[in-house]
């Protein structure tokens, strides 16, 4: 057993950091909000050079053919920087729903794609932006048109995230993968723990740096908890979304091998456990955050508040913490039991 | 990144699921806070010794197995599972041991170890004072020199075990002039030994689990000081965080809590009012589980545990109290009935007190492993 990352992920952990430290991405995802893209589109090129885009793309079609723990550690680090666009939808979804010339143009980096899976995900994100926009209802995929109407969005909480509903009509590709739904709730707990550490990491500094009755803030045991309490939250969100990442991988169909994956079972269990623990961690995360900022987090001008909406966003997108606890319940009860 | 457990640890997973299945007592056994109780779990940490299985992560020459900490940890995953009774001597095994394998020297190990591994001696913990708690380096027992050793005198209380135990170790403050954290001397005595009194003291369940120990002038011969007299604070702070010691409290208490817990809120009909504590109960006991994993990953590759273990601390004592409070609310008004659930939830409660309280373990997790400044403390 080795349950931790490897050297290669954690250079690739490391690569992803510093490209994204150095792109304002705070900034990027302002302008995205206000529908200024290139910027964004930059940094989704930016991060195409490093493989994002095609990691869980076969190698046959220009993708790395890696592990969905190669997917974690890049959208771990996408959350942490409050990346936008649908990187959910591209890094992990898309492989399950497309094939062909369209998944090669997404591990190149060459269509952002985005998807709508009433009534979990009831509207695709960014689908003004994105090249590819396609409709999963059960197995079978749709690839709708990508001539959005800008007037059809409908506002979030996250300024960053453009909602559109999908129309029903569009031309049918065949089947989905199996687990593309289950790839997709991977994903987005592993944007949430990316972004519960940043919000961590924020109100650490702060209080360490913010002085009040002659000391720093964060000198206050009352401080203190709070943060200790987050980041005992944190640790164990994240193994639960490596594991169900390990646990998915079980499930991939090694090429010309004929192995009987992970039950459908444990993969809803695992999937749906990180995704219930990397809301809360997340949500913790965000009210102590700014709790600890105080008023200045509360301001439009902080980047806080960036990452606090964007984790109440992503708490309902992809099944609701409680959706979630009760596809878990059914697993175990089903004497999947761990 | 995988969770597979290499051939190796199967087989010995399989061989301790095997022997449990034949040689756990199907009743249980009394609890070992009474007399009867105690001897009866003294019997079994010897049936145990003899298949092997008392202290596997010891080396084979102290009956142990040499095991991994990930065989510990699977171990410890099949032990609660069947059933089995806690352990009694647990003091000695996961926090004496490690400390005589880092610091005792070859007689103290052969004389000490395989009475221990066998629950021929059961030790107790004599850390806490009256006046030191949380803040363990206040402690005013003394230990005097005389020929031959050690005369020790004091108060200990919080004591677990030492109503019916056979031994004790702990810190004792041997320079007079010293203060805090130096000065002191780690020290194992004899509880039948002139002068000691032992006064039990009920717990929360009416069972005396832990007792006051006064020491009027107890004679501690130099073969019963563990490192040199004087460092006895640096002997017991580098096992404090011994990773199989309790600090780093294996899963498989709680996930048999866990499967239990789903299996009763599935007899009383699934009620909708808990079934999001419930799950959220399993979802913690299986991030610890995996978050163990980890460590264990981590420390095979020649890490440390280090303030992270404060973490660790923190996540094990909340998941214990929620399982079982979540149990005795899915109970309803039959929670308060006696039960295993019962006694598990009075037990839990301790947890987030002994070995450093959660309040304390925070002040550890935001100052050393978030790096926020210490608070001024003496």
């Amino acid at each position: 057993m080795r349950f931790a990352l490897s050297p290669e992920q954690r250079d690739f952990a490391a690569a992803l950091d510093e490209l994204l430290a150095g792109s304002d991405t705070p900034g990027v995802a302002r302008e995205w909000a206000d529908r200024r893209c290139e910027p964004g589109r930059k940094l989704w090129r930016d991060l195409a050079d490093l493989g994002v885009w095609g990691l869980l793309v076969p190698e046959d079609l220009g993708g790395a053919g890696a592990e969905p723990a190669d997917a974690v550690v890049a959208l771990e680090a996408c959350g942490y920087h409050a990346v936008p666009g649908p990187v959910v939808e591209t890094a992990v979804v898309a492989p399950r729903l497309l094939g062909g010339d369209e998944l090669a143009g997404v591990a190149a980096g060459e269509s952002m794609a985005t998807v709508a899976i009433p009534p979990e995900v009831p509207r695709a994100l960014d689908a003004d932006v994105a090249d590819v926009v396609l409709r999963l209802d059960g197995e079978s995929v749709t690839r709708v048109p990508s001539d959005v109407d800008p007037g059809g969005r409908v506002p979030s909480i996250d300024a960053a995230r453009g909602l559109f509903p999908v129309p029903e009509h569009g031309v049918p590709l065949g089947a989905a993968r199996p687990h593309a739904v289950e790839f997709g709730v991977l994903g987005v707990s592993a944007q949430l723990v990316g972004a519960a550490r940043r919000m961590l990491g924020m109100a650490t500094e702060y209080a360490m740096q913010r002085r009040q009755y002659g000391r720093p803030v964060g000198q206050y045991q009352a401080v203190k908890h709070l943060l200790a309490d987050v980041t005992v939250r944190l640790e164990m969100a994240r193994p639960l979304v490596d594991g169900a990442a390990v646990t998915l991988a079980s499930s991939l169909d090694p090429p010309g091998a004929d192995v009987p994956g992970a039950g459908a079972a444990a993969i809803v269990r695992d999937t749906s456990a990180a995704k219930v623990a990397a809301t809360r961690a997340a949500l913790l995360a965000a009210r102590t955050s700014l709790q600890v900022h105080g008023a200045i987090g509360y301001t439009a001008e902080h980047d806080l508040g960036l990452w606090l909406t964007k984790v109440r966003a992503l708490a309902g997108a992809w099944g609701t913490a409680d959706a979630h606890r009760g596809r878990v319940l059914t697993a175990v009860r089903g004497g999947h039991g761990g | 990144m995988d969770l597979d457990i290499d051939p190796e640890s199967a087989i010995f997973r399989d061989e301790v699921r095997a022997w449990l299945a034949d040689n756990v007592p199907r009743r249980g056994l009394p609890s070992m806070d009474t007399a009867e109780g105690f001897a009866a779990h003294r019997e079994w940490e010897a049936q145990l010794a003899d298949a092997r299985l008392s202290v596997v992560t010891w080396p084979a020459e102290y009956t142990g197995r040499d095991a991994s900490l990930l065989q510990w940890l699977l171990f410890e995953e099949e032990y609660y599972a069947a059933g089995a009774p806690g352990r009694v001597g647990q003091n000695g095994i996961f926090m004496l041991a490690p400390t005589l394998f880092a610091h005792g020297t070859a007689e103290q190990r052969d004389r000490i170890l395989p009475a221990m591994a066998r629950g021929e001696q059961v030790w107790a913990q004599a850390w806490s004072e009256p006046e030191a708690g949380s803040d363990i380096a206040a402690l005013r027992s003394r230990a005097v020199r005389t020929r031959g050793g050690w005369l020790v005198s004091g108060q200990k209380t919080w004591s677990s075990r030492a109503a019916f135990a056979d031994r004790a170790f702990g810190l004792f403050r041997s320079d007079p002039d010293s203060e805090r954290h130096h000065g002191l001397t780690y020290l194992m005595l004899d509880l039948r030994a002139d002068g000691v009194t032992v006064r039990p003291i009920p717990q929360l369940d009416g069972e005396p689990g832990f007792a006051e120990l006064f020491f009027d002038e107890v004679f501690v011969p130099d073969e019963d000081v563990i490192g040199r007299p004087g460092d006895g604070w640096r002997v017991a702070m580098t096992t404090a965080n011994n990773e199989r010691g309790l600090s780093l409290r294996s899963p498989g208490r709680f996930l048999a809590s866990a499967d239990r817990l789903v299996r009763l809120w599935g007899e009383r009909g699934e009620p909708v009012a808990t079934a999001a504590r419930v799950a959220d109960a399993w979802i913690d006991t299986r991030a610890y589980q995996l978050y163990t994993y980890g460590t264990a990953t981590r420390l095979a590759d020649g890490e440390r545990l280090g303030p992270e273990s404060s973490v660790n601390k923190l996540a094990w004592s909340g998941v214990d109290v929620e399982l079982h409070e979540t149990a005795l609310d899915v109970l309803g008004a039959d929670g308060e009935l006696a039960s295993p659930w019962v006694d598990g939830y009075l037990f839990s409660l301790a947890g987030p007190i002994y070995g450093g309280t959660d309040q304390i373990q925070r002040n550890t997790i935001a100052e050393r492993v978030l790096g926020l400044p210490r608070e001024e403390r003496r």
